[in-house]
């Protein structure tokens, strides 16, 4: 018996594919989608379920920052392994006892800009994108005289675990680096959430957030360039969220 | 009332109804995270077994949110029908599960039922049921509906195609368009959702759809899925606007975190009837819902979340829609955690809408962080397809490059299509004959369609 072609049903319309990254033109198999393309969206897939199981690389994280230089702190939320923090997203918000206790013992009387690292549903986003973005972000803080509290490493977490983190440190601003849930197209990508007087109980309506940073999306020049804007005009205007509007302009086209 | 059962020497006192069909609600994840589910399998059959003694009468006394307090509540209980209930009214829950899947009772009767049922005793029936049992009632279920085509007929299976494109961009929307066409997707609804909901953009959408389907005279309808109030003003600035679209929940303080309430839907129904739009029939309204929505606004009230989905299709019944569909999988694990609580979610909604008698759709959907996968999608597709769900979405390749979420692809309608024998909604189906896009099996054809390829040059 003769094979089956291994598309016999190819689309016509092939010119569409240029207008467009969507899954069109795939071509068929009887109903089915062709296997090479069922297989490339089982291995996008695979990526993305790996990233939401992936670990933060602490050790590299730690000499990376260390090496720029910055003090280093590692933390972690109320949260004791990835089933929970997928079930229990209220869990991620705190600081587990150990970790809540070493910031407290630190009793600053209080940098203007805390910057977290933190998993979030993508470490390796993190592991990634993190450092390159803070060796673009941190010499304009420092022109600017801005003070900057140790760099904090954090596991499980939320974006809400900034406000812990922030108010124990006393914190003017808290800026969050965390992994963004992945994407078929898009399994590495770090968001910034940016919160002005950061305290526990805050919503995301006292945020500011920039997202998709990666090298196929906002690079990291463009998104220092963002975070750093945004948190002048937040110490300038003492707001952040939905009342500190993104009157940046055109920096990102 | 009393709700307590004991078992072995276990007794579960249950304080209220709102507390007895939380407790009596399968396991899931967002239940548990609201810390409303029962605690331990016993404590969930021991409730099962207590609510199916439950007179339905008790729902008409004992309201699980305030009246005073809600609007849904007032909806639900103001436009309850009271002849329609009689023929039901000595029903416990147990009794109106036995009357459901009972042979001598047809799709007719319990349409005919339908307004004199609260979504509170609907959600307490389905929580007494299994899946092959919500399957076997919803499929006795026709709900129709009409604008430009006729939807929901037995033995029609219809799909959203939904081409939405990251930046909104016109040649990458119309590329997934005709990719979808060509494969007979599209009947439901042709659905953006926009990555901006600014009115122009909203507005140049639905301009370049309308002008689409009008050159090709293609039997459907098109929605640009923007807030109620963006598609309000651009009816006032004579948009061509087909189709109304809204989010919505089951409780007041939940629409409102929606910005909206039943007033300002009131006037979306009215504004959108008047602009005359349909050929063959005026349903104008497309709601969207899912389970979750409530507790993730802070305003569930300490109910169940299946319980307050169910409310939320009171609301939508007001509005005699064209289409609803719940996004099912698109919440996250957080609510409902794997395959299994997806399907089985996914399967309450179809069958609560249907008894709602409302058109229902589901999107079949999961995101990246649910322990699901396409296993889990093709399995519920084919479930629904035996329930006779009205439509699903068609996305290309299933992979949503706007909304970062994976759904169904053109190719899975046709599967379901294939494998049941079902059909595109009639006046579609025509069409697609007419193009030769489709022959009269069913089956899409291989030659192209070089003067559609050809509009893409004109957007």
């Amino acid at each position: 018996m003769d094979k089956p072609a291994p598309n016999n049903q190819p689309d016509q319309w092939k010119s569409l594919k240029e207008y467009t990254s969507a899954r069109i033109v795939l071509g068929r198999n009887g109903t089915s989608i062709p296997l090479k393309e069922s297989l490339a969206f089982q291995m996008a897939h695979a990526h993305a379920r790996d990233a939401v199981y992936s670990h933060l690389d602490i050790e590299k994280l730690k000499v990376e920052v260390e090496a720029l230089p910055q003090q280093v702190i590692c933390v972690s939320s109320k949260v004791e392994n990835r089933e929970q923090y997928l079930k229990r997203p209220d869990l991620g918000k705190f600081l587990n006892d150990a970790s809540a206790k070493k910031l407290d013992e630190i009793n600053d009387s209080g940098s203007e800009v805390v910057i977290i690292l933190a998993d979030g549903l993508s470490s390796s986003a993190v592991n990634k994108h993190a450092v390159p973005l803070l060796k673009e972000l941190l010499p304009k803080l420092q022109d600017a005289h801005k003070t900057v509290a140790p760099i904090i490493i954090s596991e499980q977490s939320r974006v809400a675990l900034a406000d812990d983190i922030g108010e124990r440190l006393n914190a003017g601003l808290s800026l969050i680096l965390i992994g963004e849930r992945p994407g078929l197209s898009s399994p590495e990508s770090l968001g910034a959430y940016l919160t002005y007087k950061p305290k526990k109980g805050l919503t995301d309506e006292s945020r500011n957030c920039i997202s998709n940073i990666r090298p196929n999306g906002l690079v990291y020049p463009a998104a220092a360039d963002k975070i750093f804007y945004i948190i002048q005009e937040a110490f300038s205007k003492k707001i952040s969220g939905v009342k500190l509007k993104d009157n940046m302009g055109n920096l990102n086209a | 009332m009393i709700y307590k059962y004991t078992v072995k020497n276990n007794t579960y006192n249950f304080e209220s109804l709102r507390e007895l069909m939380a407790k009596a609600s399968p396991h899931r994840s967002g239940d548990v995270l609201a810390g409303v589910a029962a605690k331990t399998y016993e404590e969930r059959i021991a409730a099962q077994i207590v609510l199916a003694d439950v007179p339905l009468k008790q729902f008409l006394i004992e309201h699980l949110i305030d009246y005073e307090k809600d609007e849904v509540t007032r909806l639900i209980i103001d436009t309850h029908h009271k002849e329609r209930f009689e023929k039901v009214s000595s029903f416990t829950v147990g009794d109106l599960r036995d009357w459901l899947l009972s042979e001598e009772i047809a799709g007719t009767d319990i349409a005919d039922l339908s307004p004199g049922l609260t979504p509170e005793m609907v959600a307490a029936v389905s929580k007494l049921m299994r899946n092959q049992e919500l399957i076997a009632v919803a499929k006795k279920c026709e709900v129709v509906s009409r604008f430009r085509n006729t939807l929901g007929l037995k033995g029609c299976f219809s799909t959203r195609l939904q081409p939405n494109h990251p930046t909104d961009d016109i040649k990458g929307i119309a590329a997934s368009i005709l990719d979808g066409l060509m494969y007979g997707s599209g009947d439901a609804v042709i659905g953006i959702n926009p990555a901006s909901d600014s009115p122009s953009r909203v507005r140049q959408l639905l301009e370049v759809l309308d002008m689409f389907i009008q050159k090709y005279e293609i039997p459907t309808q098109t929605c640009v899925l923007c807030h109620v109030t963006t598609t309000m003003e651009i009816i006032e600035a004579k948009a061509p606007v087909d189709l109304n679209f809204q989010s919505i929940a089951g409780t007041e303080a939940a629409n409102k975190s929606f910005g909206i309430d039943l007033k300002l839907l009131d006037e979306a129904l009215e504004a959108t009837r008047s602009l005359k739009r349909g050929t063959v029939g005026d349903n104008v309204m497309y709601f969207e819902t899912g389970q979750g929505s409530c507790f993730s606004a802070g305003a569930h009230h300490d109910l169940d979340q299946q319980t307050c989905e169910v409310r939320a299709y009171a609301v939508a019944r007001r509005y005699s829609p064209l289409l609803v569909n719940t996004v099912v999988g698109f919440i996250g694990p957080e609510y409902l955690y794997d395959g299994k609580q997806i399907i089985r979610a996914a399967l309450e909604d179809h069958f609560c809408g249907k008894l709602m008698g409302l058109p229902m759709g589901v999107d079949i959907c999961y995101t990246n962080h649910a322990e699901a996968d396409q296993d889990d999608m093709d399995n519920l597709l084919t479930l629904l397809g035996v329930a006779g769900c009205n439509y699903i979405m068609g996305v290309p390749g299933a992979d949503d490059i706007m909304l970062n979420y994976q759904s169904t692809s053109f190719h899975d309608a046709l599967y379901v299509r294939q494998v049941l024998g079902l059909k595109p909604a009639p006046e579609f189906e025509k069409w697609l004959l007419n193009f030769g896009i489709m022959d009269e099996q069913g089956k899409i054809s291989n030659a192209q369609s070089a003067h559609l390829l050809e509009s893409l040059n004109h957007l």
